[in-house]
């Protein structure tokens, strides 16, 4: 959460905010965060930051895989990845390991 | 801090990194060694460079914005304007542009550099030292190893008469690519085939950080349980090795192979397997033909070829 806050206030002090309204981040299914751990470390760094009223707004990304067999991209709640087409597991994730920040609402 | 459980601070001087004394002296006397130190802080100055840009570009768009306003407003008001900003930046981004460079470094020099995670007690440190110690006439191999406190792993490691180089993180619960460069930095490298990095024993938050490694191999030992891996998906997802360790206690534990095994591959197809026990040396053998296969294709490579 520290490079994350550090992020934000870089970008809230070059568009000359005086204050951060909404901070949106978009946090994979597999990218091992807990958004409650995030949210603890959040309002524990942000007093006395521009952001220090800040509320985090979490997009979450589903996990999407690839099957190569199959040559299909399907999505899986379940961390455990097996093609619905052919049931073989696979390892190649497209996307739900991402931990960004998507944009600021600021004022 | 870490993004994942919120531990630490990344401050510098949280963090300690210690070569023993013997390489610490050695240190000393390769100023060339030290100055990679002061080369990374050279580097920090540059990846703000972007940021500046930015900020360029932000005061150019403030004159639009006070046009905007109506000469009656005051300059305030205008700016308490509800805005919008995209970012769309990783988080990890400044990580993932040190681990890298690290790659970069690492490729160049043809140096094997394995990235070794587990839960605390799954048999890291006895593990490696056992590899280092009987590659040692094939392969010479240095060992990173990250501790929240003590230097107790690296002495285990320093026995093998390997070099090592021990970072102390603090309270900060996993390795950064940073802290990396910093330990290379205080390593002889003269002649290194083999770095083996050691991670804070954690199955959670070491999983984000890339380090720069060209392999990353878990640890799980047959005393952890079957379902491990389906616990902590993240870690083992991510795994191009998965070693099961202290196989030598399989009986006494009642571990089920053939359940701990489908159990991997449900989480890692891909992932090559290992079963060893650095107590009887089992299983040795084939991790080590493995890595001097591993190490004779970096020697060989074109540094800006493809992925191996």
């Amino acid at each position: 959460m520290e490079s994350a806050l550090s992020l934000v206030l870089d970008q809230a002090r070059q568009a000359g905010a005086r204050q951060v309204l909404v901070i949106r981040l978009r946090i994979g299914a597999l990218s091992g965060v807990a958004p409650d751990a995030l949210q603890f470390a959040f309002e524990a760094l942000a007093p006395g930051t521009l952001a220090e009223k800040a509320e985090l707004a979490i997009e979450p990304v589903p996990a999407r895989f690839w099957c190569a067999d199959c040559r299909r991209e399907f999505v899986s709640d379940d961390l455990f990845a097996e093609c619905p087409g052919c049931g073989r597991p696979t390892g190649e994730l497209r996307a739900g390991r991402e931990l960004e920040v998507a944009s600021l609402e600021i004022e | 801090m870490c993004e994942n459980c919120g531990c630490g601070s990344t401050a510098e001087d949280t963090i300690s990194v210690s070569a023993g004394h013997d390489a610490r002296e050695h240190a000393d006397e390769h100023e060339h060694e030290r100055g990679h130190g002061h080369h990374h802080d050279h580097e920090h100055e540059h990846d703000h460079d972007p940021g500046h840009d930015h900020s360029h570009e932000a005061s150019h768009s403030h004159p639009h914005s006070h046009e905007t306003a109506s000469p009656d407003s005051s300059p305030a008001e205008g700016a308490e304007a509800r805005r919008t900003v995209e970012v769309r930046r990783a988080i990890l981004d400044q990580n993932d542009r040190l681990a890298e460079r690290n790659r970069g470094f690492f490729r160049a020099r043809g140096l094997l550099v394995l990235n070794v995670l587990s839960a605390p007690g799954s048999g890291k440190t006895s593990f490696l030292r056992e590899t280092v110690r009987t590659l040692a006439p094939q392969l010479k191999a240095g060992v990173i190893v990250g501790d929240l406190a003590t230097d107790n792993d690296a002495q285990r490691l320093r026995e093998t008469g390997a070099p090592v180089v021990q970072i102390t993180t603090g309270t900060i619960c996993h390795l950064e690519a940073r802290m990396v460069a910093r330990a290379v930095g205080q390593l002889d490298l003269e002649g290194l085939e083999l770095l083996l990095i050691e991670n804070v024993g954690n199955l959670v938050c070491p999983a984000a950080y890339d380090l720069g490694e060209d392999l990353r191999v878990v640890l799980l030992s047959v005393t952890e349980g079957e379902d491990k891996p389906l616990k902590y998906p993240p870690m083992f997802q991510g795994a191009d090795v998965v070693v099961t360790s202290k196989i030598d206690l399989a009986g006494a534990c009642g571990y089920d192979r053939d359940l701990a095994l489908a159990n991997l591959r449900r989480i890692a197809p891909r992932a090559r397997l290992f079963e060893t026990s650095a107590r009887t040396g089992q299983g040795m053998e084939d991790w080590r033909k493995f890595l001097a296969g591993q190490s004779a294709e970096r020697k060989t490579r074109d540094p800006l070829g493809p992925e191996l």
